[in-house]
């Protein structure tokens, strides 16, 4: 589904975020990058965000170069993404509902079926009677809840995670995983990006480890791709 | 088509939920640019009461028949005897030499000067006032006698200061369409700044819906909206203003009109000039809202 082909990322400045970094990964796998704060685990997601454009090297979605998808095409390719954040980027301004519901509005949903699906996300992450609330009102694993909600409700097949436990504690952070893991089970891709190797072990999936902008271990496919359940540190 | 007009409607109902949730700042903004929008059009409307003004004394076209100097003050009587029973004329009124010189002499610029002159130079004149229904053409025959008269020296129409006032008019309509564009100008750049604000003020909502996959027709379209009702409002608020400028001025204006026997019916704020003034708020409001989005919008991208 993804493979990055020899990517490098040169920053503007000259850092170098990633050397010829070389990484497949299959429809339905959950993958953890990890590794040292400045390895390059941001950037990957950067990456597959189209937030930032690839140096040299390949970067195909679906057989996509999106590495060099023109910028009119970007709106369409992010929405068949979801995307988590460490500060959850929840707008202040909206109740819990509106803010699950931005991603269908962008998508152009009738009222009706943004009602519809909106529950049923909130409803999966166990926060269907929070719904009129603003994010401020809410905790800080609630509003990452919330966070979730926004970033499955357009019922994506790729979801990425940029240290989604980033800002909780362990307890809230499994809950977090094991949500993750249950969107996992019904066929959605994940990436997430992690430095807790612990709970990333208690998870699953499989790990890439990431050192100095380059790929240290876990890079290739496993030969039956789907779920793997054990881990490699 | 459908689910595209419901679209739109919701966009815009929206932008104004957006703005009654700071009233004092909308109305401020709103303030400004009817009063920007309203400044030309009542301009406009005194130049409409000025022209009725004008058209309305151009009934009164007074002759002043200056007399040769040293004519006998018997003769201009005679005179203004014979031509107040003129067919083309209502009435005639002489000012004699001597009174028009002691009228000079009250007046201090002329008064000194006068005093050293031996003998009065001013000459005799009529003011021949020609008759209501007299046509144009009447009147030119008329000059003409008065002209060939031997004791005649010079024939004067007195609607010179209407044709000024007509120039006049005319300078001040030219002037009304560079302010009309300059102040035009200036509600543009109030609704643009005021969105560039309101695009910084709303950085993170424009970046988070650009990371979900929003176009940027889907970022632009509430700030257009909002430059749209900007510009409705304000030209709502200049029509409300010329409403009650003319209602504060209607009596008044009214009696003094009636006193010149100037038709007054139809003064005001024609439909046209109404649409003009709306048509100018839309427009502005939409332009300013454009230019401010092309500028600001497009320089923000989500950062992760
Ligand atoms: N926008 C940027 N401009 C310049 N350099 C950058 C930028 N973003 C990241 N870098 C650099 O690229 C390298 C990799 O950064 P990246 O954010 O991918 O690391 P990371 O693995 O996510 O680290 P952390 O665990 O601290 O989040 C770092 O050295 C960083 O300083
Ligand atoms: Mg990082």
């Amino acid at each position: 589904m993804i493979r990055l082909d020899k990517v490098t990322k040169l920053y503007r400045g000259g850092r170098e975020a990633l050397r010829e970094v070389s990484l497949d990964i299959g429809p339905g796998e959950m993958i953890f990058l990890t590794g040292h704060s400045g390895a390059g685990k941001s950037t990957i997601l950067k990456l597959l965000a189209l937030v930032e454009r690839p140096t040299h090297g390949q970067l195909l979605v679906d057989g996509r170069n999106i590495g060099r998808l023109p910028a009119r095409e970007i709106p369409a390719y992010r929405r068949q993404i979801g995307m988590v954040f460490q500060d959850h980027k929840l707008l202040d301004g909206r109740s819990a509902f509106d803010n699950v519901a931005l991603p269908l509005v962008i998508a152009g949903l009738t009222r009706r079926e943004i009602e519809k699906r909106v529950r049923a996300a909130l409803d999966q992450v166990g926060l269907l009677d929070k719904e009129r609330q603003a994010p401020r009102t809410l905790s800080a694993g609630e509003q990452q809840r919330v966070g979730i909600a926004r970033a499955v409700v357009a019922r994506p097949r790729l979801l990425i995670a940029d240290e989604p436990t980033g800002n909780l504690d362990a307890e809230l952070s499994l809950e977090i995983m094991q949500l993750f893991r249950r969107f996992n089970d019904v066929g959605v891709t994940m990436v997430i990006a992690t430095h807790d190797l612990v709970l990333a072990g208690r998870v699953g999936g499989r790990h890439v480890l990431l050192n100095h902008g380059q790929v240290q271990d876990g890079g290739a496919a496993p030969a039956t791709p789907a779920q793997c359940s054990t881990g490699q540190a | 088509m459908g689910t595209f007009l419901t679209r739109h409607l919701q966009n815009a109902l929206a932008a104004l939920g957006q703005l009654s949730r700071q009233p004092v700042a909308t109305l401020l903004t709103v303030g400004v640019i009817g009063i920007a929008l309203a400044l030309p059009a009542s301009l406009q409307l005194l130049v409409q009461g000025g022209q009725r003004f004008a058209g309305g004394w151009s009934g009164i076209r007074d002759f002043s028949v200056y007399l040769k100097p040293g004519t006998d003050l018997a003769v201009a009587r005679n005179l203004a005897r014979a031509l107040a029973s003129h067919p083309n004329v209502q009435d005639t009124r002489l000012i004699e030499a001597d009174a028009a010189l002691a009228e000079f002499g009250r007046d201090p610029a002329f008064g000194e000067a006068l005093k050293a002159l031996k003998s009065n130079p001013l000459p005799h004149t009529l003011v021949v006032r020609p008759d209501a229904e007299a046509a144009p053409a009447d009147l030119d025959a008329l000059k003409a006698e008065l002209a060939a008269k031997p004791e005649v020296d010079l024939v004067q129409l007195d609607t010179q200061w209407l044709l000024r006032l007509a120039a006049i008019l005319d300078l001040v309509r030219r002037g009304i369409w560079i302010a009309a564009v300059v102040l035009v100008a200036a509600v543009i750049f109030i609704v643009g700044n005021t969105i560039r604000l309101d695009i910084q003020n709303r950085r993170q909502e424009i970046e988070v819906s650009k990371l979900l996959g929003a176009t940027d027709a889907f970022v632009r379209r509430p700030f257009l909206y909002i430059g749209f009702w900007y510009g409705m409002l304000g030209g709502a608020v200049a029509l409300l203003l010329l409403a009650s400028v003319l209602l504060l001025l209607r009596g008044p204006l009214e009696r003094l009109l009636q006193l010149y026997s100037v038709d007054f019916t139809g003064f005001g704020l024609s439909p046209g000039t109404a649409l003009l003034v709306l048509g100018a708020g839309l427009v502005s409001g939409w332009a300013g809202a454009w230019l401010a989005v092309g500028r600001h919008l497009s320089a923000i991208e989500p950062q992760v």
